[in-house]
């Protein structure tokens, strides 16, 4: 009763200074994550979501709709059926619903140039690979290191694990993926019990899972993915100040700086899979008020104390890209060369025998 | 450690800690009841309350939740025969059987009292072991893991009832079920035929329900009479369920022992451990003449399995972050929510919080356990009621359940057509449990195998604790093997009769088809993503045919004499009410064809007035409604829906 009182309040005193404004009093705003209840998108649509109700223009309440299936094809096929939203039906993506897009998978039926204009949010995140103290204690080991066979333990080719495969083999090493893992838990585990040995994790399992193992000197850091800046520069992660990025390592260890076909896709896709890894969209051809209103309030969530206070818990210390510059990081996320495209899938042909 | 258990005891009595732990349990054992709703269903309701509250309330209301599901999922599975969740499958067989007999309070107080010991065993053996749990979780690598696997498998000896080969094939179908959808080696995507419904595999919600919901409402419609036939007094044999347990108490002891080990390693599963203890329990009894038939013992087994399953469940997720189980990998989303980073930190440093949880875990047992036997007296006359009345909201409900697989209409064609098979099956006399643990352990052993081998070569075969699963193997095969009774031949059943026009001849062929077209996908694909179903495929072609074409002997002991023309005839009909209600789901949506179908169906099978069939119809409808509503769920839309915007719940 009270809570209805205040939102019609609200209202009335919104409509008096300003007529026409965006207003989702009483309204319920359906936020469609499609992946399980449980994971990596669920938590984070469940972090944000009630700071969002807060900053949305009439405190709509915001609820999310888990929508699984297909790897996450299905949900997005379907909202991408959807025009001209009225701000009550949002979505949101993952590195996970890009990398088929990406690479053609036929159960895509999205276009993500559709949402050019509707993209509110993209939320960065990281990794760290790490290798086995057995026979490497730090880079002087390299050598050492690119003589030993590896064992990897992956999802699948296709995944995000495309990023670590193609990081290696650039660097030179012999990494044997072993497919079929159900998750990045379950390969961490490979890795402590030694039956892998070479392994990546995202920022927060990194943090809280890898962290004591390379206290107890069984595993030992090698580098970050480290963050695509919205002018395609590569920088050092900020959660991992003190660990070099790929590319870093990469010309410390070969002498020079990465380039060519190899690098240029691995950029992309390190963009698309991590460095914006998870993105909230309105339908198309949304009324550009609806836009600017979720756009204002994603930034007034950033800006909040409630968002400072546990963010770095949960998201990571990276920077929340909100606002007008949104626009941009989509662009540099999801435009691949043709040429570089077909490098990349003619390499996960020959080398894991993927068929596109 | 003791002084971390007293405070936390103390923890969950003092301020509301206590009320949101009941809050959990109610919510557990309502979605429980209802079939095809899980753990899931219930953490995905909880979950936006959880941001910001407490961490002591938060935690005993999210174990209260997970505590009480395997153990109020058991009245629809005794009652209707419906599994309530993939954790009470087994449950059906002997539980269902009970009900059957008049005999559903006794089976309920059985289960509730054997779940009531699992779960508190669970709790016990979290507490002692979550602090040494490592070396033994680390210990079950991918070799062992497989050879736990074909342990599982090895089950099928004692659940093909009369007829080996028979339990041979089914296990074999389950094994080809269970591979369908993306390869794990190599992600290819096998038998989808490039529908896209089965890139993703089918789950085994959809398999628990097309091979025994669907079949006794075939049955059920068919008759149309009461669930219990023989006139018993339903409401006292509660007790007697209650001493059974007692009485069976190495059973129960044993069952929940297995039921934690399979929840403590990561990677076997929920949905085996009910049948891994009911195999167990047929395997070691003396006299197994009653299984599958109403033996109380098939109900204690999987039920006090099932719900010690979570307390070792909680162990990996606790210690490595690693959900063994759907309900486990939100309760660990839950977790994070809560600003509890599951790991090796969380045992050294935040001891209080593992045992809130087992606090919170034995409570939820008892209050749960508690409740559901108050209620069991009660229930139990759902079996009285007319089949007529029963059937749509049964029927509603195993759509529902269906449904949330991934909320379309696909669903329940799925769960039509395999529905049809399984009710074939089980009028021929396939052994259905034997199909489930093929399709529970397909992707097990399929992944384990090709990851052992990549890790170790085949000399992971000479891992000790391979070694020694392998013995245990060949033990409990030794021990299941000195039944099987054989089944005198009496009737002549040659390749001549195989092609005369008859529903089983076309059930056999279409199982032969099936196998043809398995192994012929299988050579389209690479090796690693073929040879796993490839084998079972060819095995199994091969086998059938010459069982079909070059041993007279085998096949007449593989028909079921007794099933007439007549007989066909009426499960067609019984069938066909189903594929209305697809059918009419398809064109109209769920909500207005359920509406016609309750009307339809209750004014053909009853004598109820007009009036007193809509008053029914409006209350099941409004029910399903009401309840999708605050748990945000859609309903399947049709053709009509395509074209016409409707508002919810009709879109």
């Amino acid at each position: 009763m009270n809570k209805k009182l205040v939102s019609l309040v609200a209202a009335v005193f919104m409509f008096a200074t300003n007529a026409g404004a965006v207003d989702f009093s009483g309204k319920t705003v359906e936020w469609l994550i499609p992946f399980s209840p449980g994971g990596g998108s669920d938590k984070w649509s469940r972090f944000y979501a009630p700071m969002l109700s807060k900053a949305l223009p009439g405190n709509p309440n915001v609820v999310v709709n888990n929508c699984p299936g297909g790897g996450g094809t299905t949900c997005t096929n379907k909202f991408s059926t959807m025009k001209n939203g009225d701000g009550l039906t949002i979505y949101g993506d993952s590195g996970s619903v890009k990398f088929p897009y990406l690479l053609g998978d036929k159960r895509v039926r999205y276009e993500y140039k559709d949402w050019s204009k509707t993209i509110v949010l993209a939320t960065p995140t990281g990794g760290v690979a790490y290798t086995s103290s057995k026979f490497y204690k730090s880079k002087a080991d390299f050598k050492k290191l690119q003589g030993v066979s590896l064992k990897f333990g992956s999802n699948g080719a296709t995944s995000l694990d495309l990023i670590p495969l193609l990081a290696f083999e650039m660097l030179g090493l012999q990494v044997k993926p072993v497919f079929g893992m159900k998750g990045r838990g379950p390969s961490r585990v490979a890795f402590e019990r030694g039956e892998t040995t070479i392994d990546y994790q995202t920022t927060s399992s990194y943090k809280s899972k890898v962290t004591p193992m390379v206290k107890e000197g069984k595993a030992v850091p090698l580098f970050t993915w480290g963050v695509v800046n919205s002018s395609g520069t590569i920088e050092r992660d900020p959660t991992f100040p003190n660990l070099p990025h790929w590319a870093e390592y990469y010309e410390s260890v070969q002498g020079k700086k990465p380039s060519g076909p190899a690098f240029r896709v691995w950029k992309a896709f390190l963009t698309a899979g991590f460095s914006s890894q998870k993105m909230v969209f309105l339908p198309t051809g949304t009324d550009p008020a609806i836009v600017k209103a979720y756009r204002d309030a994603f930034v007034k969530v950033t800006k909040s104390d409630e968002f400072k206070k546990t963010r770095n818990k949960r998201l990571g210390v990276y920077n929340q890209v909100t606002g007008s510059g949104v626009e941009g990081i989509l662009k540099a996320a999801m435009i691949v060369p043709a040429d570089d495209l077909k490098w990349l899938k003619n390499f996960v042909t020959t080398k894991y025998g993927v068929k596109f | 450690m003791l002084d971390s258990l007293l405070s936390a005891f103390v923890l969950i009595f003092s301020g509301e800690h206590f009320l949101y732990l009941l809050l959990g349990v109610f919510l557990g054992i309502f979605v429980g009841i209802l079939p095809g709703l899980g753990g899931i269903v219930g953490f995905s309701v909880l979950m936006p309350f959880i941001y910001g509250m407490d961490p002591v309330s938060a935690l005993a209301m999210l174990i209260g939740l997970i505590a009480v599901v395997p153990t109020s999922d058991t009245f629809t599975s005794v009652l209707m025969g419906i599994p309530g969740s993939t954790a009470s499958q087994a449950t059906v067989l002997d539980g269902f059987s009970l009900a059957k007999k008049g005999q559903g309070a006794r089976a309920l107080g059985a289960a509730f009292s054997a779940s009531l010991f699992g779960g508190l065993f669970g709790a016990v053996i979290l507490t002692l072991i979550v602090i040494i749990a490592k070396p033994i979780i680390l210990f079950f690598g991918s070799a062992e893991l497989f050879m736990l696997g074909i342990l599982g498998i090895s089950m099928v000896g004692v659940l093909s009832g009369d007829s080996l080969i028979k339990g041979f094939l089914a296990c074999g179908l389950g094994l080809l079920l269970g591979s369908i959808g993306s390869a794990p080696a190599t992600g290819e995507w096998r038998l989808a035929f490039d529908y896209y419904y089965l890139y993703d595999g089918l789950k085994v919600v959809t398999i628990g329900l097309a091979a025994f919901a669907v079949p006794e409402i075939c049955d059920l419609l068919r008759k149309n009479k009461t669930i219990a036939l023989k006139k018993e007094p339903l409401g006292k044999g509660w007790m007697q369920g209650l001493r059974d347990t007692v009485k069976e108490k190495w059973i129960v002891l044993r069952c929940s022992a297995l039921g934690c080990l399979v929840g403590i390693l990561p990677g076997l599963g929920g949905s085996v451990v009910d049948w891994i203890a009911y195999g167990h329990v047929v395997q070691t009894s003396k006299d197994k003449s009653q299984f599958g038939k109403g033996d109380i013992r098939g109900v204690i087994a999987p039920e006090s399995a099932n719900n010690a399953k979570e307390g070792g469940g909680l162990v990996p997720t606790l210690l490595f972050g690693i959900p063994g189980s759907g309900s486990m990998a939100v309760f660990l989303g839950g977790l994070t929510l809560l600003g509890i980073e599951p790991g090796p930190g969380l045992i050294t440093g935040d001891l209080q919080f593992v045992y809130v949880m087992v606090w919170s875990l034995a409570l939820a047992n008892v209050i749960g356990a508690g409740t559901c036997f108050f209620l069991s007296g009660k229930v139990a006359h759902i079996t009285r009621i007319p089949y007529g009345i029963l059937a749509p909201f049964m029927i509603m409900i195993i759509c529902f359940a269906a449904f949330q697989v991934t909320r379309s209409v696909n669903d329940i064609f799925i769960l039509v057509v395999l529905g049809a098979f399984c009710t074939l099956m089980k009028n021929f006399n396939w052994p259905r449990p034997a199909l489930l643990i093929g399709f529970v352990l397909s992707d097990t052993l399929e992944t384990y195998l090709y990851q052992a081998v990549q890790f170790y070569d085949f000399k992971f075969l000479l891992k000790p604790g391979v070694i020694v699963i392998f013995l245990i193997t060949i033990f409990s095969v030794y021990l299941g093997s000195n039944m099987s009774k054989k089944k005198k031949v009496t009737l002549k059943y040659t390749v001549k009769d195989l092609f005369k026009f008859n529903a089983q001849n076309v059930f056999l062929f279409i199982i032969l088809a099936f196998f043809a077209a398995s192994a012929y996908d299988s050579f389209q694909h690479q090796l690693m993503g073929g040879i796993f179903p490839g084998s079972v495929s060819v095995i199994m072609l091969s086998l059938f045919t010459y069982v079909l074409f070059f041993n007279n002997k085998l096949l007449a002991t593989m028909i079921n004499t007794t099933f007439t023309t007549k007989d066909t005839k009426d499960l067609f009909k019984a069938f066909s009410w189903i594929v209305l209600l697809v059918v009419l789901s398809s064109i109209f949506g769920f909500i207005i064809a359920i509406v016609a179908f309750f009307i339809a169906l209750m004014k053909n099978k009853t004598t109820l007035s007009m009036v007193k069939i809509l008053i029914l119809t409006g209350c099941g409808i409004s029910t399903i409604i009401t309840l999708s509503y605050f748990m945000v769920l859609d309903f399947p839309p049709g053709l009509l829906q395509h074209f016409v915007k409707l508002p919810w719940p009709f879109k």
